[in-house]
């Protein structure tokens, strides 16, 4: 009988075969929370569930990356909470600087093909990546596995992106992301599954752009089948392959071959266009970073279009590392001192100024183009404000000229 | 009687409660008080106790933020019905009790400000001296609602739903 993948990780999970449609209730291998909102999951946990502990502390991970290092006396407080109880309870943490939780989960193999990666963010369809069910959940949700070690989840059907040829030069995973997401519209993946295929050559960096945004679509999860580079990094076990008469809730099918540099413009994820349509718009400031496109990879790709040049004086440029691996990689060649030498600024690897807190939030009337995954009003400061979502190296080509620019027009 | 808030589609949690108003950057505040504030300011200031909040597609789209929902739990909103919702959104609320009726053919029926009685024992609305139907809540949803969310009902019956 042959099987989505999310239906053999749940098969696998439960030690019988389990069908799209089923409610289970399963055991996370992995349940990730951050800064932002294990304060909160801590206070569900002691006051409502009554308990002092978690049932499983070897099933959890912290990571300090929303507000990081904090900048006000509530986050700190808020933060010294969450080390505290950590503390207390024998739970991994990663401090302040090492990162963003989806990066540093699969940086620190915490994350792994065939696992239930669990998350309070809705960015937790990232651990696809690396071929894993990774999907996000609200804070009541989490302190319940705390507390039981449980969870019920529906398991999703799945919808199949079956993509054609490679990418031409400009064009990269970010404007596939942006695509998926034009095609499918904002809630197109509602409840599903997205399985990523014809994808085996695609580095982890890129997959991580695409498993990212698969809730952008309002998907459950997003997964890359773990081939290529993945096999050779983790060990994938070996009922996870896709079968190959599996059928599909829906099948996409998309051509890399006539992909243009594709951007999101304000406010929705879905209000794509090829670049060609907004070239030489203005902006204010450019934001490289987050789960999405943070990594060496993107860093790398901006650096190399930017070389020898100037940051134009109408913008500036904001870079904020994935992780401190990232960062680390990034220092190891010239890509940062390129950046830093063209006039960007390096911040704290973490999140960023991606939901707006600190780090390059926007005033009234600010545009920004960012190479993150939301672009809703208001997201990233003031409600008059505009996000763009761009590619690394749109991003970088528009860095140099002050305007929106297609990265094969330089 | 109590209001209609009418929205349209894809309300993201950003506009329910951004992001710069959660709990974590405002300890001292009361998130219910960030209901809207930016995105409905009408809604933010006037929305009283049992006040209904009707939507188009994909209702509290983005963020995994349970703060969205706690907001207008808090507002007492007695339900939001909406074509269709958010995953994470919907979860979020059936697991701190806010009632959620996904009801496509009564949506396009429903006018911003329009007085309303809802009878959640009856699955109806009475608008302008009619009555529509509201389909049945899903029994697994209304089963946790009805305990008053996740945490009754793991309480309650000493195991999660479905289990």
């Amino acid at each position: 009988m042959s099987q989505t993948l999310t239906e053999k990780i749940f098969s696998n999970a439960l030690g019988r075969v389990v069908q799209a449609g089923e409610i289970v209730v399963v055991q996370p291998d992995v349940v990730m929370s951050h800064d932002s909102l294990t304060p909160g999951i801590i206070d569900i946990l002691q006051n409502d569930f009554g308990r002092a502990s978690v049932q499983n502390p070897d099933q959890l991970v912290f990571s300090f990356d929303h507000v990081a290092p904090a900048s006000t006396v509530g986050t700190a407080e808020n933060q010294n909470k969450v080390r505290a109880f950590a503390r207390r309870n024998n739970i991994r943490f990663f401090e302040v600087g090492r990162g963003i939780c989806h990066q540093v989960l699969i940086e620190e193999g915490i994350a792994q093909p065939g696992f239930i990666v669990l998350g309070a963010d809705s960015h937790s369809t990232s651990y696809g990546a690396v071929g894993a069910f990774g999907s996000g959940m609200g804070s009541t949700d989490v302190a319940a596995i705390w507390a039981t070690g449980k969870t019920w989840l529906r398991v999703p059907e799945t919808l199949q992106i079956q993509v054609r040829g490679k990418f031409q030069p400009g064009v990269g995973p970010k404007d596939l992301a942006l695509r998926i997401g034009r095609e499918l519209s904002i809630s197109g993946a509602t409840y599903l599954t997205i399985e990523y295929h014809g994808l085996d050559w695609l580095p982890l960096h890129g997959r991580q752009t695409l498993c990212s945004m698969a809730v952008e679509l309002g998907a459950k999860a997003g997964i890359v089948p773990p081939s290529g580079e993945i096999r050779k990094r983790f060990t994938v076990p070996d009922w996870l392959f896709v079968d190959p008469d599996t059928s599909y809730y829906r099948t996409l099918e998309i051509n890399l071959e006539t992909l243009e540099p594709q951007i999101a413009i304000p406010h929705a994820v879905d209000h794509v266009v090829d670049i060609s349509k907004v070239a030489g718009r203005k902006f204010d400031q450019i934001f490289l970073g987050t789960c999405t496109n943070g990594r060496y990879e993107d860093l790398r790709e901006a650096a190399l279009i930017i070389k020898g040049q100037q940051i134009s004086e109408l913008v500036r440029f904001i870079i904020t590392p994935a992780s401190s691996h990232e960062l680390l990689r990034a220092m190891a060649d010239d890509t940062l001192s390129t950046l830093i030498a063209a006039g960007a600024v390096i911040s704290t690897p973490g999140c960023g100024a991606c939901m707006g807190r600190h780090q390059g939030t926007l005033g009234k009337n600010d545009v920004c183009l960012s190479t993150g995954n939301r672009n809703f009003k208001g997201r990233m400061g003031d409600p008059t404000s505009q996000i763009y979502l761009v590619s690394p190296a749109v991003a970088a080509a528009s860095a140099i000229r002050g305007v929106i620019t297609d990265p094969r027009s330089l | 009687m109590v209001h209609i808030w009418k929205f349209g589609d894809d309300i993201d949690t950003d506009q329910i409660v951004p992001g710069r108003y959660a709990p974590y950057m405002r300890p001292n505040e009361d998130v219910a008080d960030a209901a809207f504030i930016e995105a409905h300011p009408e809604f933010n200031k006037q929305a009283v106790a049992g006040d209904i909040i009707v939507a188009g597609e994909n209702f509290g789209c983005g963020s995994s933020r349970e703060y969205a929902v706690l907001a207008l739990k808090r507002r007492q909103i007695g339900a939001i019905i909406a074509k269709s919702f958010a995953r994470i959104f919907y979860r979020n609320a059936i697991n701190l009790g806010l009632t959620l009726i996904e009801a496509p053919q009564v949506v396009d029926r429903l006018s911003d400000l329009d007085f309303c009685t809802l009878d959640l024992e009856e699955n109806r609305l009475i608008v302008r001296n009619s009555i529509l139907r509201l389909p049945e809540i899903p029994p697994f949803a209304r089963e946790i609602i009805n305990a008053g969310g996740l945490v009754a009902y793991i309480q309650t019956n000493g195991r999660l739903p479905g289990e």
